[in-house]
């Protein structure tokens, strides 16, 4: 039960080492080859979380239910969808290495033990290897300094929060006498009323996260780190792993620590509400569209926040909703961001983008679908997130959240308009022809972003399964 | 008596050493003291009859930790007295987060409760069998109920291996010298063949080797030129 329980984990990790095995064996490069071999591993850990059954493995170390299916499916695409985008970019930037992809596949292992993590252990020791792998990818253009300074910081500031997880796991440990999950919440429902060095446990651990998801105040390396890594490493930052971070934080604080959500609800209203206002405010003056992002993504993060905040099984189901919606959106985004190239050389401003709309007009469009679904334009996928997430912190009763999470996305909705506006009424020269892999997947993720509210039934459903499974 | 004796000197000492690797002059004084800490928590855990986390630290944080970072310190110029520059102006904020943690730690100590016959409990968490020495019972658990960790902390050090080998490895590098065997063994102007007419003597031959055409000269090139791979020569 055990070994077949974690199927999708082991053969994506065994497919990993005999990847790893091959792709060393050949004098030249295998990039493309091993891409596509991890790509194919990829889909097919996906079928396996699908099929995969639920229930607990190795002494309640590791749980399969919906709720992790429903993450490790959107973890998965995650990765394949920021390893399409990297294969064709790392070529043109002379990174072509075949290590590229299979740290990809094992930060997504990562990924899926954080997601599917019952132990404070396991929950480490996924976040370890998530991390591990992202700190390399980060400065995977060695040569450039900017790309080297974005790993390192990522790297020391990764490491204190990871020093800060451990510290807050240990007291957690030594207050309830449990590394479970399950553990933890017997012991804190035993005890009455909350013993105050679970507390603190708690706080360092969700300090720890919120550095992971880059919510304000631990969002500081954020915007330095997207900026100075490649942009399809980015990509990638920006999608799956804050996705499984959100993932790992709803199961602790709605798993072990459900009965304490009075102390955490505080914590996380405070982080959305600074998030919010920050992501909104300080992208205004940006000018590089990557450091853009990065705030946009703060911002976002804040917003998904709020459905953890209200602790509603309504706030949660939004929380989920808005993580897929915002994956695909902003996976398509960056699409745009890889595609900026001109005369072979990559792009980072936002005014290069000018002209696009004479230029290139099926990308200017697709990079306005997503813009508008980002600021939450109603038919747009984007605005389905944020109002299931405003709807649950209006029922509630959780006004000030709603008010200032409308107030800044109506903020925030200038810098996006802006890119629209330089697009098409600023007038530049045409961009490098996009590969086919990079239209594919704009168009794939646009064609999502706009009729994604024709179809919300089988997402809300699976949210809604997801929700049942974690609180039930 | 003699056990309780021994835990004060071995916690004294550590202690102390704490305090020097922090506040040493010389980082290679820290780096000594970092040692003789870790050897004195290594004799506490051997007193707590855990010998296999006492061999541990002993062999890999004596052993290597250690003494890379000694390697590091000693072989990076590092100017100490640079980086002590902003002391003065960040101490007062390290300061207070310091009293915060401190506080926080106190505040955790006071809501600890001690169960009564803790001391007892203490002494057999685990009930090991007789005859089963405290590593092979630490395997046994790490090999079987915790078979899923060990399993992914090894991708991780995997990861961490192909981390450093990506970032660091330049296959094609001009600096690169490497040794070409088969270049060395293929080497034709190492052995002159040299031959010697029937009566030619000392005066006619010379008693030195024939003069090479050009002698290599040593200097860093490319590792392919086999002027440079003579084996032992430079």
């Amino acid at each position: 039960m055990n070994w077949t329980l974690i199927l999708p984990e082991l053969v994506l990790a065994m497919a990993g080492l005999v990847i790893l095995a091959v792709g060393v064996l050949p004098k030249r490069d295998t990039d493309f080859a091993t891409g596509m071999a991890v790509l194919g591993a990829l889909l097919l850990a996906g079928v396996l979380v699908v099929a995969q059954p639920e229930g607990e493995a190795f002494l309640g170390q590791y749980v399969s239910n919906a709720f992790t299916k429903f993450m490790k499916i959107l973890v998965l695409a995650g990765g394949a969808l920021g390893l399409v985008l990297a294969m064709d970019w790392n070529r043109k930037e002379g990174l072509a290495r075949f290590e590229f992809a299979i740290l990809i596949l094992f930060s997504t292992v990562g990924m899926m033990i954080m997601v599917s993590a019952n132990d404070l252990i396991a929950l480490y020791l996924g976040l370890e290897l998530l991390s591990l792998s992202l700190y390399v990818i980060a400065a995977f253009n060695r040569d450039s300094a900017r790309s080297a300074e974005a790993g390192l910081k990522y790297f020391v500031l990764g490491a204190l929060a990871s020093g800060l997880l451990l510290y807050g796991s240990s007291l957690v440990y030594g207050f309830s006498g449990s590394t479970n999950f399950d553990g933890i919440a017997d012991a804190i429902a035993g005890s009455e009323g909350a013993p105050f060095g679970l507390v603190i446990g708690l706080v360092f651990v969700l300090a720890a996260l919120a550095f992971k998801i880059s919510a304000v105040p631990f969002h500081m390396w954020t915007p330095d780190v997207y900026e100075g890594a490649p942009t399809p490493v980015t990509a990638f930052f920006a999608t799956a792993p804050k996705v499984a971070a959100i993932a790992l934080l709803t199961r602790v604080v709605a798993g072990p620590f459900a009965e304490l959500a009075v102390e955490w609800q505080q914590v996380l209203l405070i982080a959305s509400l600074c998030s919010m206002v920050l992501g909104s405010l300080a992208a205004i003056g940006q000018r590089n569209i990557k450091r853009l992002m990065a705030y946009s993504s703060i911002g976002h993060v804040g917003y998904a926040l709020i459905g953890l905040a209200v602790g509603s099984e309504m706030g949660i189901r939004g929380l989920l909703l808005y993580m897929a919606i915002y994956l695909f959106t902003n996976v398509g985004a960056f699409a745009v961001l890889v595609a900026m190239r001109r005369d072979g050389r990559a792009l980072e401003g936002v005014d290069d983008l000018a002209g696009l709309g004479r230029t290139d007009p099926a990308m200017a469009l697709a990079m306005t679908v997503f813009m508008l679904s980002m600021a939450g334009i109603p038919p747009l996928a984007g605005f389905f997130g944020k109002l299931y997430v405003f709807l649950a912190a209006v029922q509630g009763g959780y006004w000030t959240l709603a008010v200032v999470g409308v107030l800044s996305s109506a903020v925030s909705a200038y810098y996006y308009l802006r890119v629209i506006k330089v697009m098409y009424f600023d007038s530049g020269e045409a961009l490098d022809p996009r590969p086919p892999s990079l239209s594919v997947v704009l168009a794939g993720t646009g064609l999502f972003t706009v009729f994604f509210f024709l179809f919300p039934t089988p997402f809300l459903a699976a949210a809604q399964a997801a929700v049942a499974a974690l609180v039930g | 008596m003699i056990a309780a004796l021994a835990f004060y000197v071995f916690a004294a000492i550590l202690i102390a050493s704490a305090v020097m690797v922090v506040t040493s002059r010389n980082p290679v004084h820290s780096v000594l003291f970092l040692i003789l800490a870790f050897f004195n928590a290594s004799a506490l855990f051997l007193m707590a009859g855990a010998e296999f986390l006492a061999m541990i630290l002993v062999i890999v944080y004596v052993g290597a930790v250690a003494v890379l970072f000694l390697f590091i310190v000693m072989m990076l110029d590092i100017d100490f007295t640079q980086l002590r520059q902003g002391f003065q102006r960040y101490a007062p904020v390290g300061g207070v987060i310091g009293a915060i943690l401190f506080l926080e730690l106190l505040f955790v100590y006071g809501s600890w409760q001690f169960a009564p016959d803790a001391a007892t409990l203490r002494m057999n968490v685990v009930p090991v069998e007789p005859g089963v020495s405290n590593t092979e019972a630490l395997g046994r658990l790490v090999y079987t109920d915790y078979v899923f960790l060990f399993q992914v902390a090894g991708l991780i050090l995997l990861v961490a291996m192909i981390g450093a080998i990506v970032l660091t490895l330049r296959d094609k590098s001009v600096d690169s010298k490497r040794q070409d065997i088969a270049t060395q063994v293929a080497r034709a102007e190492a052995v002159v063949l040299t031959k010697v007419p029937a009566g030619a003597g000392l005066a006619t031959m010379g008693i030195t080797r024939r003069k090479l055409p050009e002698a290599p000269k040593p200097k860093a090139v490319a590792h392919d030129d086999p002027g440079h791979s003579g084996g032992g020569h430079h």
